[in-house]
């Protein structure tokens, strides 16, 4: 396939559908409304069905309603958009079907602003709304990743029939970068079994996420788990740069993952052994591989667009074996190079790392 | 201890014929409805109707939140569960992608008139293929006996204990008027299922509803003045004589809207 | 000899009181002293021979505790002559 330039809200649209989409139900909301704008053209060109709510409540129950009907179905929002949907996101969760949501997160809390920002890590992988859950959450840093990822998306929530969130920003949602899509798949023959479909020589199906008896709502919640549990063994993702020889290491993701890689080149130009981790999972959150850097470096500097959410988890699994600092912006700035090296520096320094001496 | 399954009567006359059935669309069990609950007449209706339209294996259902919250116990068709005045929104996103199938939402009066406005005034409005079947108690039902939207001026409830004060909790709402003005339904009516004569109309327009979805002429809903005995602390008979005279002024039993194309289908 | 014939299923009814009033022959009545297996009064049919099988019975009815027959028209003439006529 040919490379082109796009902008990352029409690339994950146009891979939602090139993914073989069926249905999409969205709300406008910058920064990402340019994708209903081409979703509005492109789903309705490949005959299938598109529609723009009147809110984002009634978007994310026509998901529930279209994915409870066995269709390849998704959404897209910012963060005020996905509190509406809150509610939405723990009905799938509960009745197991399979939904895809995009994330493009602004500055918040509240109406906040339409700048790129980090702060919905807490809500999209601690929780889908309220109950136990975590939905599946894949963080991309790149147009050509964000498109990768729609379509790993599709196959997870179908393999699992879970939520998945894919959580960009406003800075990958707005920029125009050279990627590569992929080809048309054809239309599915087949829908899945258990879905809604008018009970056609087969008993009923019903699909609900009550369960009135305490003992069969613990046993759905046991079974939730368990499906939790495999998605945990199996889907972890990142990708890590340069950790070979490193002493100190950078933690960050997304837009914050991309600048780290441009921080980490400076930093290695004036001969600082740093490396950088690359979360692509925010949940599974990719603990094993993280833990067995720590025990080798010397200091670990988390930087994310927000006050320190995936820094949790960070501290966490790193726990005693290696001091981790903070780097963070809030409120839709976007933290530079700069700045992240001199908190870099500093923390080199006070952790006693020999190759920061020539800084 | 009355002799269960059948009353001795003896053996039906040889020569008689089969005039009323348990509805092939109905499950074999027993619903958890007070006694004398409208919702348990108005699940029959929709069953019969099914029936009598041979659509039960391309019907899916959407339940409410509110005491019909487990009709998906009590149809033997597909159906789902939405959150609380949701319905109208799943019912979208179903048909859409199913639009051969036959989707029908069953809300109250809190589901559709409360939580619910936005959805239900935007479907119509947009025309979707569906068929709402609005039951109109005014009161809430499941949560022990609230106020609804739809609850009379001065009507004790529980969440309006010296009686409910309009400049305080606004006038009852009527939505089959509010619908009826927009652009995509064709057929809106309010019914009411107090005696026999006006069950078998209710009957008649939910049939008449359902042929609308489909032969694709709009949105279609039919609001029924129901009774909610436990919470109006009334015997079922008693209710629904309250609610003939004291509903049926405030929410008149009429048909508001009806295309022409709807008013000449066979019933 | 009425033309219409009910069934009660006994163990659906919860006794709400409601085909009672609607009986055009007044012959449902609730057992005072019965109970069903859900513990309420069932409705009871007094005196089946002047069903008259017009199913309002059937029709209020929340719990679908009825099946209704009918003798059809062409029967009916047939069935009168069967009656004495001191009945």
């Amino acid at each position: 396939m040919v490379k082109q330039l796009l902008k990352g809200n029409v690339a994950f649209a146009e891979a939602a559908i090139r993914n073989g989409l069926e249905a999409y139900f969205g709300y406008p909301i910058t920064p990402q409304s340019e994708a209903l704008e081409h979703f509005s053209r492109r789903m309705i060109e490949e005959g299938r069905v598109f529609l723009q709510a009147e809110s984002e409540v009634a978007a994310i129950n026509m998901v529930y309603g279209a994915a409870c009907a066995g269709a390849r179905v998704m959404t897209s929002t910012s963060g005020p958009g996905l509190s509406l949907m809150a509610e939405g996101l723990s009905y799938i969760a509960g009745s197991e079907v399979p939904v895809v949501v995009v994330n493009m997160m602004r500055g918040g809390p509240g109406l906040g602003n339409i700048q790129p920002s980090q702060a919905d890590y807490f809500f999209m992988t601690k929780t889908a709304g309220h109950g136990d859950f975590h939905p599946l959450v894949l963080a991309p840093s790149t147009v050509q990743e964000l498109i990768d990822m729609v379509g790993l998306a599709f196959e997870l929530a179908e393999r699992y029939r879970t939520l998945v969130i894919v959580a960009g920003d406003g800075s990958i949602g707005q920029m125009m970068e050279s990627a590569e899509l992929p080809p048309m798949r054809p239309p599915r023959s087949e829908w899945p079994s258990w879905a809604v479909s008018g009970a056609r020589d087969r008993p009923p199906n019903v699909l609900t996420s009550l369960y009135l008896g305490a003992e069969n709502l613990e046993a759905l919640n046991l079974r939730l788990q368990a499906k939790l549990q495999e998605i945990k063994r199996r889907e972890a993702r990142f990708r890590e740069f340069e950790t070979q020889d490193a002493e100190m290491l950078l933690v960050a993701y997304g837009t914050a993952g991309r600048i780290c890689l441009s921080v980490l080149r400076e930093a290695r130009k004036k001969g600082l052994r740093v490396g950088l981790f690359r979360p692509q999972t925010l949940w599974p959150f990719p603990e094993a591989r993280l833990a067995a850097l720590a025990e080798r470096v010397l200091g670990i500097l988390v930087v994310e667009m927000s006050a320190g959410q995936m820094l949790e988890d960070v501290q966490r699994v790193v726990g005693a074996r290696a001091p981790v600092g903070f780097h963070g912006r809030m409120g839709g700035v976007i933290p530079m190079v700069d700045e992240i090296l001199e908190d870099l520096y500093a923390l080199a320094h006070s952790v006693g790392c020999a190759s920061a001496a020539h800084a | 201890m009355v002799e269960s399954v059948t009353e001795r009567t003896g053996e039906v006359p040889e020569d008689m014929e089969l005039v009323y059935a348990f509805p092939r669309s109905m499950a074999r069990v027993s619903t958890h409805y007070c006694p004398g609950c409208v919702h348990g007449i108005v699940h029959r209706l929709v069953g019969e109707v099914i029936d009598e339209l041979g659509i039960r294996d391309r019907t899916i259902g959407v339940a409410p939140v509110g005491c019909a919250v487990l009709a998906y116990n009590y149809f033997d068709v597909d159906f789902v569960e939405a959150a609380h005045g949701r319905a109208p929104a799943m019912a979208t996103g179903i048909k859409r992608v199913h639009p051969d199938s036959i989707v029908f939402t069953y809300q109250g009066d809190g589901d559709l008139a409360a939580i619910g406005t936005a959805e239900i005034i935007h479907a119509a409005n947009r025309g979707e293929l569906i068929t709402t079947v609005f039951i109109n108690n005014g009161i809430y039902g499941m949560t022990g006996g609230q106020m609804a939207p739809t609850t009379l001026p001065g009507m004790v409830t529980t969440s309006t204990p010296t009686g409910r004060d309009c400049r305080v909790a606004g006038h009852p709402v009527r939505m089959s008027e509010i619908l009826a003005q927009t652009e995509g339904t064709a057929y809106i009516t309010r019914q009411m299922a107090l005696d026999v004569v006006s069950i078998r109309r209710t009957k008649r327009a939910i049939k008449r509803a359902f042929l609308t979805q489909m032969h694709g002429l709009g949105f279609s809903c039919v609001e029924v003045l129901s009774t909610c005995p436990t919470n109006w602390h009334m015997d079922p008979w008693a209710a629904m004589q309250w609610a003939k005279e004291n509903m049926a002024s405030y929410f008149p039993v009429q048909t508001f809207k009806m295309t022409e194309a709807v008013e000449a289908l066979k019933v | 000899m009425g033309n219409g014939w009910v069934v009660v299923d006994v163990d659906r009814c919860k006794g709400c009181g409601l085909c009672t009033h609607v009986c055009p022959v007044g012959i449902l009545t609730l057992s005072e002293d019965a109970f069903n297996a859900r513990g309420y009064h069932p409705v009871v049919v007094t005196d089946p021979s002047q069903c008259t099988g017009c199913a309002a019975c059937a029709t209020i009815c929340p719990d679908i505790v009825f099946t209704v027959y009918r003798r059809a028209r062409r029967s009916r003439r047939s069935a009168a002559r069967a009656v004495p006529a001191s009945v």
